[in-house]
This record gives C-alpha cells, sequence and structure tokens, in this order.
C-alpha cells in the first residue's frame, strides 16, 4: 500500500510537469521553433489513442481471451500503412477551409450545413461522454487500488473525491492550452507538446512493469510460457479459438475495422491528427513510426496477463489491475507509482484532447447557432465577440469533463460503463461513409450524408446502447431477451433474426448497412444542389487546385460590413491583418467599395476557424447580399476558374519562352561580342605589319634595296590579307541574307578536288605537312557552283593546314561516290575535336580549340562552307576522337532538288 | 656586349618590322613563336627586355608575364605587352599581370620606341 497523500501529490505533480511542458510548448511556438514540428513527436501524439482502456483493458482482454487484445492495435496499423493518404488528404482539406473539428468537416463538405454539424456534434457527445467517465474511472480504480481502499467506485462524496479535483485540474489545463485563443487553425502546439510527453511516459511505465513482470517475477518471457503451460485454465489463451469455439472470424474482422475507422474518426484523433497537423509532410513518416509505438505498447501485454494469472491465480484478482496489482504485490512500491503515473498518463492525454476536440463542437455547432438564432445576439452592434466566443468554449469544456465525472458517478459500476469502448467506436464509425464518401465522391449530397448518419445512429442506439443500457438496470431486460412487445424480429441483438454474431459485428453490420445504404441511395435519388455541389468539387478536387481557387459566391457586400464582421469575430488585431494585406492588393479601401467575393470567402473561412463552417456561413450570410447560385452557376464558376488556371499556365509559359529568348539573345550577344573582338584582332594583325614597315620605309633612306623590297612585298601580302578578311565577313552576310548569287553548272568535283589540293599545296609545305590524294579515276559530274566548292575545299584544306602538327604533320584527302552522291573528307591528325565542341563547331563565330592555342582566324570559315554545302543541298559533318585528328567531310547529291528554281532565279 | 631583347609574336610579319627596329636601337634580338619557346628563352638568355605578345599558341602572353614575374631571378626584367587585343579588360590583365607597359598594335613605330626608351631608363 502507498498513502494516499504520496499518490496525490505524485500525480499533481505529474499534472504541473504537464503544465510546465505545454507552456514551454506554446512559448517555442511563439518563438517560431516548433517543439512539435517532426515526425516523431507528431506520431507520439497520435499515441493519445491509447487511453486507459490500452494501459488496463488490454491486460484484462488478454487475461480472459488471449490475443483478441490485439485487433484493436492491428486496425489502426493497417489504417495508418493503407490510409496515410486519405490522412493526407483529410489535412489539406482542413488546412485549406479551416476546418477544426469532425463536425465541421463533415458539415463543410456538404453545404456547411447546421443541422448536419449539430447531427454529427450530438452523435459525438453521446458517444464520447461514456468513454470520458471511463477514463475517470480508471484513474479513481487505480487510486483506491494503490491507496489499499476498497472497491473502485468514488466512496467519498463528491468533494472529497481525488477525480473531481483531477478532472477540474484537467478542465484547467484544456481552458490553458487549448481555449486560450479563438482561431483553432492556429493549433495548440502546448498542448500537443504535452500530449506527445504523455505517450512517453505511458510508454515507458508500460515498458517498465512488463519488464518487472518478465525478468523481475519470472525467468523471461519463455519462462512465463512454460509455467503457463502447466496450468490447464491457461493453456487455452494460446489458442486461436479461445478452446473449444471455433475461432470467430467474422469479430476479428469486424475489430480491426472497427478500430481501422476509429483512428480516424474519433473526435482526440481528429484533434491531433489533422487540426493540430504543423507540416503535411511529417505525415508519412509519422504513418510508419504510429504502427511502431502501437507494437512497443503491446509488446508485454501477454506476459503481463499471463504473469498477473500465474501469480494471483486464475480468477482470484481483477485482471484489469494486474500492471498495478503485480508490482505492489511484490512490495515495488516504486513501480506500483510508476504505473499508476503511466495510466494516469494514458487517463489524462485521452481527456484533454477529447474534451478540447469536443467542447468545440459543442460551442460551434450546438451553442453558437442557438446563439445566432437569438435576435439580440445578432442585432448586437459592433462589439467584440472574440471574449464571449472563447468563454462560451471555456464553460463547454468545464461542462463535458463534469458530464463525465457526473455520468462515472451515476454509472460507475454499471455494465454500460465498462463496455463503453467498443460502443464508443462504433459510434463514431457512423462518421465513415459520410466524411470518406464526401472525400472522393461528388455525386453525394446532404440528404445522402443526413440520412445516413441519422439512420445508422439509430440503428447503433438500439443494437448496441439500448442492450448495454438494458443490461446495466435501467430498462427490463426483457427488451433484449425478447424483443419490444415481444416480437421476436426486433430482439435489438438479433434484429431480423440475424444470429451467430456477436453483439458488435452485428450491430455494426446492420448500422452500417443502415448507413451506407441511405447515404448512397437518397444520394442517387437527387442530383447535389448548387452548394453541396461546389463544396463536393473543392473537397474532392483539393490536391487540384493550383493558384486559381474557384470561389463560388457571387452578390454584393460593402467592405465596412465585412471588416465590422471580422472584427466582432477575429478581434481588432486579426481583422486589421486580413484588411491590411488586402488593401496591398487593392489599394486604399474606400467606405462605400465593394469587395469581391475572394474577400468574402476569406473572411467567412477565417471566421469558420473561429466558429465552424456552419455558423460562419449564417453569419457571412447575414450581412452581404447574396446572389442564390444555381447548379448552372457552380460549373461556371468552375469553368473560370479553369480558364484562370489555363491563362496563368499560358502565361508561364510564354514568360518561361521570353526567359529562353533573352538567354539565347544574351548568348548572341556574348558570341557577337568575340565575333566582333575576334574580327578586330583579324583586322590589327595585318594593319600592324603594314602600318610598322611602311613607317619605317618612311623613316629610313638609308635602307638598302632588298631590304625596301622585302618590306614592301610584306605590306602587299598583308593588304591582301585584309581585303580577304573583308570579304569573307561580307560573303557570310549575303549568304546569310540570301542575296549571293550561285552560278549552277556541271562539275568535275575530281578536278576540283585536285585544283584545291595544288592551290594549298604552298600552305602545307609551309607547315611540313604530307598531303595524301585518294581519288577514284572518275566521278559522275554533278551540278553545283564550283566556285563556291572551290571556297569550301580550300577552307577545309586550310583549316588542316593550321591544325596539322609542326612535325609530321599529315592530311588525307578522299573522294568517293556513295549512292547517289560523292563524299569528300579531309583528314588531319591534329589535336582534333572534342565532342562537347563537335556540335558547335559549325556555328558562326566558334573557333575550334581554346582561345590562347588556337591558330588564328575569323571563325567564319567552317560556317560558311557548311552554308554553301547546305545550300547546294548537301551536308557536312565532322568525326573525330580528340588526340587522334579531324575528319571533315560533306556529301553532295548528284541530283540536287532545288537547282531548277535557282537557276531560274539566277538567269534572270 | 649589347642588351638583349626577346621579341615573342607567332606573327612572322610583325617579328620582321619589329626585329629591325630593335637592331636599330642597338639590341641584340632573340626571336620565339610561342609562349613556351618565350619562357625557355628568357630563362636561358635572361633578355633585358621583352616584346611580348599576348595571342600566341601554348602560352598566352599574360601567362607568361606571370611567370616571369613569379621567379625572383627574373626580376629585372622588363616587359612591354603587345596586342591586337584592345579592350580595357585586357588592358587591366596585362598590367595586372606585371607588364611594365601595355601597346596596342598597330602601333606608330617611334611611339613604341619612345616607350621602350622609357622602360628602359
Amino acid at each position: 500500500m502507498i498513502s494516499p497523500a504520496v499518490v496525490l501529490g505524485a500525480s499533481f505533480g505529474y499534472l504541473l510537469l504537464l503544465f510546465a511542458i505545454a507552456a514551454w510548448g506554446d512559448r517555442r511556438a511563439a518563438e517560431g521553433r516548433s517543439l512539435i514540428d517532426n515526425a516523431a513527436v507528431y506520431a507520439l501524439s497520435w499515441g493519445v489513442y491509447c487511453t486507459a482502456w490500452t494501459y488496463f483493458g488490454s491486460v484484462g482482454r488478454a487475461a480472459t481471451s488471449g490475443v483478441w487484445f490485439l485487433p484493436i492495435y492491428l486496425g489502426p496499423m493497417l489504417a495508418m500503412l493503407l490510409a496515410w493518404i486519405v490522412l493526407r488528404k483529410m489535412v489539406r482539406i482542413s488546412r485549406v477551409y479551416r476546418i477544426t473539428s469532425i463536425a465541421d468537416f463533415v458539415a463543410s463538405r456538404y453545404g456547411k450545413s447546421p443541422l448536419l454539424a449539430a447531427l454529427v456534434t450530438l452523435i459525438t457527445v453521446i458517444g464520447i461522454v461514456p468513454y470520458i467517465a471511463l477514463q475517470l474511472k480508471a484513474a479513481s480504480a487505480g487510486f483506491h487500488l494503490l491507496t489499499g481502499a476498497p472497491g473502485s467506485a468514488p466512496a467519498a462524496a463528491w468533494w472529497r473525491d481525488g477525480v473531481f479535483y483531477v478532472a477540474l485540474a484537467l478542465a484547467a489545463f484544456a481552458i490553458m492550452f487549448g481555449a486560450r485563443h479563438l482561431d483553432l487553425a492556429e493549433r495548440h502546439e502546448g498542448m500537443v507538446a504535452a500530449i506527445a510527453f504523455e505517450s512517453v511516459v505511458k510508454l515507458a511505465a508500460f515498458l517498465a512493469v512488463g519488464a518487472f513482470v518478465t525478468w523481475g517475477l519470472f525467468d523471461g518471457m519463455d519462462d512465463i510460457w512454460a509455467q503457463a503451460r502447466t496450468v490447464p485454465e491457461l493453456s487455452a489463451l494460446f489458442r486461436l479459438d479461445g478452446g473449444g469455439e471455433p475461432f470467430a472470424y467474422a469479430e476479428w474482422f469486424s475489430l480491426t475495422i472497427l478500430s481501422m475507422l476509429s483512428v480516424l474518426l474519433l473526435p482526440r484523433q481528429f484533434q491531433v491528427m489533422v487540426v493540430e497537423c504543423v507540416n503535411e509532410r511529417r505525415i508519412r513518416r509519422a504513418a510508419w513510426l504510429f504502427p511502431a509505438y502501437l507494437l512497443a505498447i503491446n509488446i508485454f501485454v501477454l506476459p503481463i496477463a499471463v504473469g498477473g494469472l500465474l501469480v494471483f491465480g486464475p480468477g482470484a484478482a481483477d485482471a484489469e489491475t494486474f500492471v498495478l496489482s503485480l508490482p505492489l504485490s511484490q512490495g515495488a512500491a516504486a513501480i506500483a507509482l510508476l504505473a499508476y503515473i503511466g495510466g494516469l498518463s494514458a487517463v489524462t492525454g485521452m481527456l484533454i484532447v477529447e474534451t478540447v476536440a469536443v467542447s468545440t463542437m459543442v460551442c460551434n455547432d450546438l451553442v453558437m447557432p442557438s446563439l445566432l438564432r437569438l435576435d439580440r445576439f445578432g442585432n448586437r452592434a459592433g462589439g467584440d465577440l472574440t471574449r464571449l466566443l472563447l468563454n462560451i468554449r471555456r464553460v463547454a469544456i468545464i461542462a463535458v469533463l463534469m458530464l463525465g465525472y457526473l455520468y462515472f458517478r451515476i454509472a460507475g459500476e454499471a455494465y454500460a460503463l465498462v463496455s463503453i469502448g467498443l460502443i464508443s467506436f462504433a459510434a463514431v464509425a457512423q462518421f465513415a461513409p459520410a466524411l470518406f464518401g464526401g472525400m472522393y465522391w461528388r455525386g453525394a449530397t446532404w440528404a445522402g450524408a443526413f440520412g445516413g448518419l441519422l439512420g445508422g445512429f439509430a440503428v447503433w442506439a438500439y443494437t448496441l446502447m439500448l442492450p448495454s443500457v438494458a443490461k446495466s438496470g435501467w430498462l427490463p431486460i426483457g427488451l433484449v431477451e425478447h424483443g419490444p412487445f415481444g416480437i421476436e424480429l426486433l430482439k435489438p441483438e438479433r434484429l431480423f433474426g440475424l444470429t451467430g454474431l456477436d453483439s458488435l459485428t452485428h450491430s455494426l453490420f446492420w448500422s452500417l448497412l443502415v448507413n451506407v445504404g441511405l447515404y448512397v441511395g437518397l444520394s442517387l435519388a437527387r442530383a447535389p444542389a448548387a452548394r453541396e455541389a461546389s463544396q463536393a468539387l473543392l473537397f474532392v478536387d483539393v490536391f487540384r487546385r493550383g493558384g486559381a481557387e474557384p470561389v463560388f459566391w457571387r452578390g454584393r457586400a460593402r467592405l465596412d460590413d465585412l471588416k465590422a464582421l471580422a472584427r466582432r469575430f477575429l478581434g481588432a488585431a486579426r481583422a486589421a491583418a486580413i484588411f491590411e494585406e488586402e488593401a496591398r492588393g487593392f489599394g486604399p479601401p474606400t467606405p462605400e467599395r465593394v469587395a469581391d467575393a475572394r474577400l468574402v470567402d476569406r473572411v467567412e473561412r477565417q471566421i469558420a476557424g473561429a466558429v465552424g463552417a456552419a455558423s460562419a456561413r449564417v453569419i457571412v450570410a447575414s450581412v452581404v447580399q447574396e446572389e442564390p447560385l444555381t447548379v448552372d452557376d457552380v460549373l461556371e464558376i468552375l469553368e473560370e476558374a479553369s480558364q484562370l488556371r489555363g491563362y496563368a499556365r499560358a502565361l508561364e509559359e510564354a514568360s518561361a519562352e521570353l526567359r529562353a529568348a533573352n538567354e539565347q539573345l544574351k548568348t548572341l550577344d556574348q558570341l557577337k561580342d568575340d565575333f566582333v573582338s575576334s574580327v578586330t584582332h583579324e583586322l590589327r594583325t595585318p594593319l600592324t605589319s603594314i602600318r610598322a614597315l611602311s613607317e619605317l620605309l618612311l623613316d629610313a633612306p638609308e635602307l638598302g634595296p632588298a631590304q625596301r623590297e622585302e618590306f614592301l612585298q610584306i605590306i602587299v601580302a598583308e593588304a591582301e590579307r585584309l581585303s580577304r578578311l573583308v570579304n569573307q565577313v561580307l560573303d557570310l552576310a549575303k549568304i546569310e541574307a540570301g542575296g549571293a548569287e550561285w552560278n549552277w553548272t556541271e562539275v568535275d568535283l575530281r578536278a576540283l578536288v585536285t585544283e584545291a589540293a595544288r592551290a594549298t599545296s604552298e600552305l602545307f609545305r609551309e607547315r611540313g605537312a604530307a598531303v595524301a590524294l585518294d581519288l577514284p579515276d572518275t566521278v559522275p559530274a554533278l551540278r553545283a557552283d564550283a566556285d563556291r566548292l572551290m571556297q569550301v575545299m580550300q577552307n577545309l584544306l586550310s583549316n588542316a593546314a593550321k591544325f596539322a602538327p609542326r612535325q609530321g604533320g599529315r592530311v588525307e584527302i578522299a573522294l568517293r561516290e556513295e549512292g547517289d552522291g560523292l563524299v569528300v573528307s579531309v583528314r588531319d591528325n591534329g589535336p582534333g575535336v572534342a565532342p562537347e565542341d563537335r556540335a558547335g563547331i559549325f556555328e558562326k563565330f566558334r573557333q575550334g580549340g581554346d582561345e590562347a592555342t588556337r591558330p588564328p582566324g575569323t571563325g567564319l570559315g567552317l560556317s560558311i562552307s557548311r552554308q554553301i554545302v547546305e545550300h547546294l543541298g548537301g551536308k557536312m559533318w565532322v568525326e573525330s576522337e580528340p588526340g587522334r585528328g579531324a575528319c571533315f567531310a560533306f556529301r553532295l547529291p548528284l541530283h540536287p532538288e532545288r537547282e531548277p528554281h535557282e537557276r531560274e532565279s539566277a538567269d534572270r | 656586349m649589347s642588351a638583349k631583347v626577346l621579341i615573342a609574336d607567332d606573327e612572322s610579319n610583325i617579328v620582321v618590322s619589329l626585329s629591325f627596329m630593335m637592331k636599330r636601337e642597338g639590341f641584340d634580338v632573340l626571336v620565339a613563336r610561342d609562349g613556351l619557346e618565350a619562357l625557355g628563352l628568357i630563362r636561358r638568355e635572361r633578355p633585358r627586355l621583352v616584346l611580348l605578345d599576348v595571342m600566341m599558341p601554348g602560352m598566352n602572353g599574360f601567362d607568361v608575364c606571370e611567370a616571369v614575374r613569379a621567379d625572383a631571378e627574373l626580376r629585372d626584367t622588363r616587359i612591354l605587352m603587345l596586342t591586337a587585343k584592345g579592350r580595357d579588360a585586357d588592358r587591366a590583365r596585362g598590367i595586372g599581370a606585371g607588364a611594365n607597359a601595355y601597346v596596342t598594335k598597330p602601333f606608330s613605330t617611334r611611339d613604341l620606341v619612345a616607350k621602350i626608351r622609357d622602360t628602359m631608363s
């Protein structure tokens, strides 16, 4: 036994620690250094799934039915591994449309319906409040066990009940860290940090107890299994069929499905996974980490359960409290206290998040609509309502927790409470068709969602809730055993004579059948109205929207009205921020200025973050003049938006083209600059010799005739070189501009090549290079321009001479007939052309080699040559391996296609 | 013994005019056709003056100039760079490489001689 003072002290000490962590988390968030923006913390916050029901209940379940504690965890693992993509869509939708609860999500999808929001909220409250009571009961039971007080029921009057104060402390926590500011979309980082911390604590505590039992009380897991096999009552636990009866596949399956849905649909899960999601990108890793967490917290469930049964004997002690009673029975008070704190963390984590989530729904979807209906509230001019809204939410938090406490006091020992875990799951599972269907099916309507939810909930209440109430003794049990008015077909747990299923599977089957049936049937019966259709488009296609998101709103709104509205519901500072941003885009506002649809939508979304989508719709509609939209209008707006998107894309493409063109111009400019520089260099070199030598001739009358003649010869040669260059530049310009004259004649290419080689032989002799000719005896004549071809040949040959090595230079000139054309190639054994230069070598102003080492040239020769060859209907190319020389070749057709036209123009 | 001058240029006709002028000025003339040859001759023959063309095969005039300036033993070598590239950037680079003077082609023979005398004094 541990003294109550120690347990209470530890409990409240732990709660204080939570406050500290949450305060730290909030401070870090305010500084912009989020504590929770990483996958590990995000996944740990999902651990709020594991409540006291897990912490104590799993062991209890394992002690009575072996592996049957597992489906509750297999479901979430499967859900995360398979459906994280669904979760991502939920997160995206919620972030874009500022959705803050599951009721908001469903209502928003089906046309922002307040009625639907209220129904979802009602189902949640009915399904969840008992669950809250269950958590309080677990805390109380643990406390009594630890301190040695008899029983788990609250023995003392409520004002002397520690659990009451725990509940109050949690309400304080939820108010401080869950309802400090209004816009829920701003999230509660401190709260999430504390929840993640609680997940660590409960895991650590549970593992500690597991290790204590496995290695402290026994000799490892093998020892536990070995000892269990010797006890006949226990060996059945290790068989799937639970001893005798066939394995209940249907129940296993329905439990797995149920928990799969719950992990996404329980209000607390929606809160931590969707509303509190800092960063969508964390989902993928968290979807792996969370199943790992579930695996870890379940490792010791069976060892503790079997260990407890071995220590106390089967049936001798309450298996649900083995986690506490086992260490306690061995005198390990510290472990027991740690286990209690672990359990407390499971309780408080669940209570805090669930309360915040449920109170948001109650405030936005039950209280707000009623308030909005009051004239006094609606007409209260100007006043800032943010404080009032926050206070409503705070009262709702206290009310939800106190409702739970009340339920716990009244029904503490009742059957209804014990079985509430799965009953709660089955209640929230009713949201599945409307919620998931709405994310993927555009045709789903409000009527379908409302009908499905109502029908499913009614069947759930009749087949699951009613029997549990009856079994608690609050209704005649005959209702369950014989059906109402003795009608067997209506027996709640054997509806329409359906037998052979456990009551949960039975209820799930009928409720989801009715739910899905009504949902699909009613949706198909009538086409969606405009507002349903527009919301459907926004939800289903949330990932498809680019910058131009459609705004389904038409009407007139005065800027000042909107401003006043924003100020009332968002506070002056936030409202000012919205309109300042707006003013930056459109200039200073005038009082009579009309707000556009986008601004109305923006304000509505911001208000939705504060009071829920359905209420926000009502509020905004009250100050603007709206035109009711038809489905055609919706389609029209959508069309406009997609056109806008199209324009945006076209604009992007156009600007990309412009950018590319600009880059090309810059490159061209650079090339031109290089060309001018290169031409300048080529002009200046001969000019240098001419000027220097003529000045010397002028200044030195004493020069001998031989010297004089040498100088004059150089001057003449350099002057010729100058004219050549000028001609080449002009030539290129002419060919480029299409103004060149072409003189088509019969050309004997063999004779032309021979003549070219002869004409350039001097160059090769200077360079000391050997020239080899490889020509057939005769080749067919072809039609071409002989002078131009000679120009090409001379260019290729002088290039070869320039690039041939000074020693051992060798140039091979070959001519051969290939198909219906002739190919001429000039091969040198110079440095060759690097592969990266090969493509550009024929371009204007490009020269082979690097600037410092290449021989001088204009960079025009090859460019002119290729233009000539192509004009003659042929093509020119280069083959080269660096270091092994280059081979420039061109091929001319024997019968060029363009000649006749050319001749005509040439003849004219 | 008269001072040595190295003319480094790959344009033979320019070499003709430069060597005529240098001989007339009383120099002993050495000729190099590319940058590497020029650097080798500078190291071996230690000319007082180098007329260095920028655009040469193998190793350009800037690199030759920098190599000479990096060598403490060649500290006293006067370098006059000659270039047909007239851009300011090229001139800056020549001076940056450590040339004593920088002359653009085509040059006036009288100016060049004056600049050489200036450099040598």
